[in-house]
C-alpha cells in the first residue's frame, strides 16, 4: 500500500496512444462540454427546471477512465452526472430529454438531471444525496466478488463528499473484503461553495485510504492521458483481486455548482487561468496538431458532428411529449424479479 | 443568421429579474463564456454567459430595466460577416414565451399505490387458506422459523445471502441466524464491521448488482442510521429509473421494546415504513407467517423491511410441515371471529389483541381479532368487511400514537365504512414518551391487553 503524490502528465510519460485514441477522446470530451452548454442554455429557456449541475472542466475525468474499462464495468456517480452518462456510451437524446422531464427520457422524466440509469450501460446513477453513491459502488463490486468475475467498478465522487461519514464506512469493508472497487475523488477544489482547505485540514484524498491501507495516488485530471494511466494502474490492481484503489483526480468545473450559483467564493480570475492555460480539451487539441495527427479541418468537422449531435438532443429534448400521467403511479413496485446484472 | 438573446432563468424559481449591468456594449467582439451582463435573479446577482461566438448585433434592455420576462429578448447576436441590418430582423419583438409549461389539466390518474382501489366500495377479503387443510403441523419458536426461512431460500437461490453484525460466527446476536454460516459458508453468511449506514448501502448497492441480499440489522433501533439508504436508494430507486432497475432485498432485524433496555433501543417503526411508496414492510406475529412471509419478502422483487420481535422470537407456534410454503403480502388472518366489535393489530400487538379478547369473551363481549400481517400492502378490505359486520373497531400497536398506523386505518375506515360506524375507531397504542428505564414506568409506557379491554368497553357502550 501506498500513497502517491502528483503523477507526471500523461503526455510527457509518453502514454501509449494511437492518433486514433487521442481523437477520440478529443471527440468524447468535445461531446460532454457541447452537451452541457446547450443543457445550460435549455435551463437558461426554462426548459430544464430544479437542479443542474454541469461538468464543464471536468471532461478529462470521465473520458480518460473510460478508456482504461472494458465491457462489464459499473459506473456510479453523484448528481454531477451528465458526463458521466456520455462518457459510457448512453444516448444523448435520453439524457437531454431526461433533463427536459419528457417521456423520451432515460427514466421516462422521473428521475430529472440528478437521478438517471442505464441497466444496458452499466451505470447505475445518478444520487442526488452526496456520498450516498459510494457504499453503492462497494456493493455493486461485491455483486461481482460474489458472482466470480473480474469486472470492476468505477465510483466517482466529490472532495465535498469525501468528507462524509459513510466514505470512512465503506472504505473499511472495500479493503476488508478486497473488493475490485476504484474510487474516484473528482476534487474539483470546491464542495458547493466551500473550498477544500475550509473544509479540511487534510487536504489530501488520496491519502485518505492509508488508515484502512488502500493505495491511493493523484493524477493530473486536466490531462486525459494521465486519467488513463492512473485509471489502467488501478483497474488492474483491482482485477488482479487486490481490492480497491483511490484516485483523486485534481480537476476543476467552470461553472457554477448548480445553475443558481453567484460564484462570489472564487474569482473570475482563477477560473480564466484554468480554461485559458489548464483546459483539458484545448491541451488534446494542440497535441493532435501539433503532433500532426489531425488537421484544423478536420477538427472543425469534429466540432460540426458534435454540434449536430447535440441539437439533435435538444431538439428530441424538446420534441419528445411529457410523460402521461399515469406513469404516476408506475414504477412504485415491480412484479417482475430483476434479471441477474 | 442572427439570433436574439433571450433573458435566462438563472435560478430553479427565477420568473423575471432585472439587468443589471452590461459588460459588453454594442459592436464587441463575444466569445463563448464571455461574462456579457450581470443580472439580478430572486436569489442573487448572476454573472451571464455567451453560450455561442459572434458580435453583439444590438442591445433590446437597456441596463437597469427591473421585471425582465425569463425568455424575452434581451439582445441580439450577429455571427461572423453579418452587419447590424441583421439586427434589426432578428428583433422583431416577440412578448409570448413559448417555453414549455406543464399542462396542469392532466390529471393524474386517482390510484393511491397503498389504497386497493375498487370501484364499488364493498370490500373483498381473500379468504382462502393459508395451507391446504389438513396440512401436517410441527411446533416451532419465531427464531426457528425465520432461521428456517432464510436457510430454505438460500438452498434454492444461490444469489441470496446475509449480511449483519454478529450474523456468522456469533450465529446471530438473537440467535435468529444459527447454524447458516456452517451450511453456507463466509461468502454467503457475512459478519460485518458495526457500520449500518456503510453496509447498508452496500447491501443496496449488491441488490442493484444482481443479488438478493437479506440485511440483518442487530435491532432496527440501529437503522436510523441507514435511513438514507433505505429510503432514498432502495425504496426510491425503481422509481427514479423508469423502472429499470430497483433493490430487491430484506432488511430484517428486531423492532419495538424488547425489556428494559429503555428508549434509544425501545422504538417501534411501522408506522415509519409504512408511509414510504416503494418499501413493503411486513411485522409477522405468529412463527408460521413469520416464516411464510419472510420466505416471500426474499422472493419479492422490491425493497422489504421485515420488522421482528425479540420478545417473539421464543415463543412457539404451529407451523406447517411443508417442504415450502409462502404467506402473500397484503393477506390480513382473521385469528378469532366474533360479532361485537374487530380488534386489529399485527406484530407483537396481537399477543395484547389476543388476550384482551379473552378476557372480553369472560365478560360476553365477543371480539373479532385481525392480524394484517403486512402494512405496506395493507389489506383493508377484510378490515372493513368486519367493521360492516361489528361497526366497532379498535386498534393495537405499540407505536407512538401521533401518526401511529391506526391512526391511518381509522381514516380509512371513516372513508369507506362511515355508515357502517356505530362508534368512533379508537387505537390503542404506546405512550407519547421516549421509553423509560424504571420497571413500573415502562409498564405504564407501553400498551396493555387492559387498555384494549377498555377501549372495547368504550365503543360498546359497556
Amino acid at each position: 500500500m501506498a500513497a502517491r503524490k502528483g503523477s507526471a502528465s500523461g503526455a510527457k510519460a509518453g502514454a501509449n496512444v494511437s492518433a486514433e485514441e487521442l481523437k477520440q477522446y478529443y471527440h468524447d470530451m468535445l461531446l460532454i462540454r457541447r452537451f452541457e452548454e446547450k443543457a445550460g442554455q435549455l435551463y437558461g429557456m426554462g426548459l430544464i427546471g430544479g437542479f443542474c449541475h454541469l461538468y464543464i472542466g471536468q471532461e478529462a475525468v470521465v473520458v480518460g477512465l473510460e478508456a482504461a474499462a472494458k465491457e462489464g464495468d459499473k459506473r456510479v456517480t453523484s448528481y454531477r452526472d451528465h458526463g458521466h452518462m456520455l462518457a459510457c456510451g448512453m444516448d444523448p437524446k435520453g439524457v437531454m430529454a431526461e433533463l427536459t422531464g419528457r417521456d423520451g427520457g432515460y427514466s421516462k422524466g422521473k428521475g430529472g438531471s440528478m437521478h438517471m440509469f442505464s441497466k444496458e450501460k452499466h451505470f447505475y446513477g445518478g444520487h442526488g444525496i452526496v456520498a450516498a453513491q459510494v457504499p453503492i459502488g462497494a456493493g455493486l463490486a461485491f455483486a461481482d466478488k460474489y458472482k466470480g468475475n473480474d469486472n470492476v467498478t468505477f465510483t466517482y465522487f466529490g472532495d465535498g463528499a469525501a468528507n462524509q461519514g459513510q466514505v470512512a464506512e465503506t472504505y473499511n469493508m472495500a479493503q476488508l473484503w478486497d473488493l475490485p472497487v476504484v474510487f474516484v475523488i473528482e476534487n474539483n477544489q470546491y464542495a458547493m461553495g466551500t473550498s477544500v482547505k475550509r473544509a479540511t485540514k487534510s487536504p489530501d484524498f488520496y491519502e485518505r485510504g492509508i488508515a484502512y491501507g488502500i493505495a491511493g495516488e493523484e493524477v493530473d485530471g486536466m490531462d486525459v492521458l494521465a486519467v488513463k494511466q492512473a485509471g489502467e494502474k488501478a483497474v488492474a490492481h483491482c482485477r488482479s483481486g487486490k481490492g480497491p484503489y483511490i484516485l483523486e483526480i485534481k480537476t476543476y468545473r467552470y461553472r457554477g455548482h448548480s445553475m443558481s450559483d453567484p460564484a462570489k467564493y472564487r474569482t473570475r480570475e482563477e477560473v480564466q487561468k484554468m480554461r485559458e492555460e489548464r483546459d483539458a480539451i484545448e491541451h488534446i487539441r494542440q497535441l493532435l496538431l501539433t503532433g500532426k495527427h489531425a488537421t484544423e479541418d478536420e477538427l472543425k468537422q469534429v466540432d460540426k458532428d458534435i454540434k449536430a449531435i447535440v441539437n439533435g438532443a435538444a431538439d428530441f429534448a424538446k420534441e419528445s411529449p411529457e410523460p402521461s400521467a399515469d406513469e404516476l403511479y408506475t414504477d412504485i413496485y415491480t412484479d417482475v424479479a430483476p434479471q441477474n446484472a | 443568421m442572427a439570433t436574439k438573446i433571450l433573458m435566462p432563468a438563472l435560478s430553479p424559481t427565477m420568473e423575471e429579474g432585472t439587468l443589471a449591468k452590461w459588460l459588453k456594449k454594442e459592436g464587441d467582439e463575444i466569445s463563448a463564456g464571455d461574462i456579457i451582463a450581470e443580472i439580478e435573479t430572486d436569489k442573487a446577482t448572476m454573472e451571464f454567459e455567451a453560450v455561442d461566438e459572434g458580435t453583439l448585433g444590438k442591445i433590446l434592455v437597456a441596463e437597469g430595466t427591473s421585471g425582465v420576462k425569463v425568455n424575452d429578448p434581451i439582445a441580439v447576436m450577429l455571427e461572423e460577416g453579418e452587419d447590424a441590418s441583421a439586427a434589426e430582423e432578428a428583433e422583431a419583438p416577440s412578448t409570448g414565451s413559448d417555453a414549455a409549461e406543464s399542462d396542469e389539466s392532466d390529471e393524474p390518474a386517482k390510484a393511491p399505490a397503498q389504497a386497493k382501489s375498487s370501484d364499488d366500495d364493498m370490500p373483498k377479503p381473500d379468504t382462502t387458506p393459508d395451507w391446504p387443510e389438513g396440512t401436517p403441523m410441527k411446533t416451532q419458536t419465531v427464531r426457528e422459523a425465520l432461521r428456517d426461512a432464510m436457510a430454505e431460500e438460500m438452498r434454492s437461490d444461490d444469489t441470496v445471502f446475509v449480511m449483519g453484525e454478529e450474523v456468522a460466527e456469533y450465529q446471530g446476536a438473537y440467535k435468529v441466524t444459527q447454524g447458516l454460516l456452517d451450511e453456507f459458508g463466509d461468502r454467503r453468511v457475512i459478519d460485518t464491521p458495526i457500520t449500518e449506514h456503510g453496509f447498508a448501502g452496500l447491501g443496496v448497492g449488491a441488490a442493484f448488482g444482481g443479488l438478493r441480499p437479506i440485511v440483518e440489522f442487530m435491532t432496527f433501533n440501529f437503522a436510523m442510521q441507514a435511513m438514507d439508504q433505505i429510503i432514498n436508494s432502495a425504496a426510491k430507486t425503481l422509481y427514479m429509473s423508469g423502472g429499470q432497475m430497483g433493490a430487491p432485498m430484506v432488511f430484517r432485524g428486531p423492532n419495538g421494546a424488547a425489556a428494559r433496555v429503555a428508549a434509544q433501543h425501545s422504538q417501534d417503526y411501522g408506522a415509519w415504513y409504512a408511509s414510504v411508496p416503494g418499501l413493503k414492510v411486513v411485522q409477522p406475529y405468529s412463527a408460521a407467517d413469520a416464516k411464510g412471509l419472510l420466505k416471500s419478502a426474499i422472493r419479492d422483487p422490491n425493497p422489504v423491511i421485515f420488522l421482528e420481535n425479540e420478545i417473539l422470537y421464543g415463543r412457539s407456534f404451529e407451523v406447517p410441515d411443508l417442504e415450502d410454503f409462502t404467506i402473500p403480502f397484503g393477506k390480513a388472518k382473521i385469528w378469532r371471529e366474533g360479532s361485537d366489535v374487530t380488534i386489529v393489530s399485527w406484530g407483537i400487538g396481537m399477543s395484547h389483541a389476543l388476550e384482551a379478547a379473552d378476557k372480553l369473551e369472560k365478560e360476553g363481549i365477543d371480539a373479532e381479532v385481525i392480524d394484517l400481517r403486512t402494512l405496506r400492502p395493507v389489506d383493508y378490505d377484510t378490515v372493513l368487511a368486519s367493521v360492516r359486520k361489528t361497526n366497532r373497531c379498535v386498534t393495537v400497536e405499540e407505536g407512538f400514537p401521533v401518526a401511529s398506523f391506526g391512526n391511518h386505518l381509522s381514516a380509512v375506515i371513516m372513508e369507506r365504512a362511515f355508515d357502517w360506524l356505530d362508534a368512533p375507531v379508537l387505537n390503542c397504542t404506546g405512550k407519547d414518551v421516549p421509553m423509560p428505564y424504571a420497571a413500573n414506568l415502562e409498564k405504564l409506557a407501553l400498551v396493555t391487553s387492559d387498555e384494549v379491554v377498555d377501549a372495547v368497553k368504550k365503543v360498546t357502550y359497556r
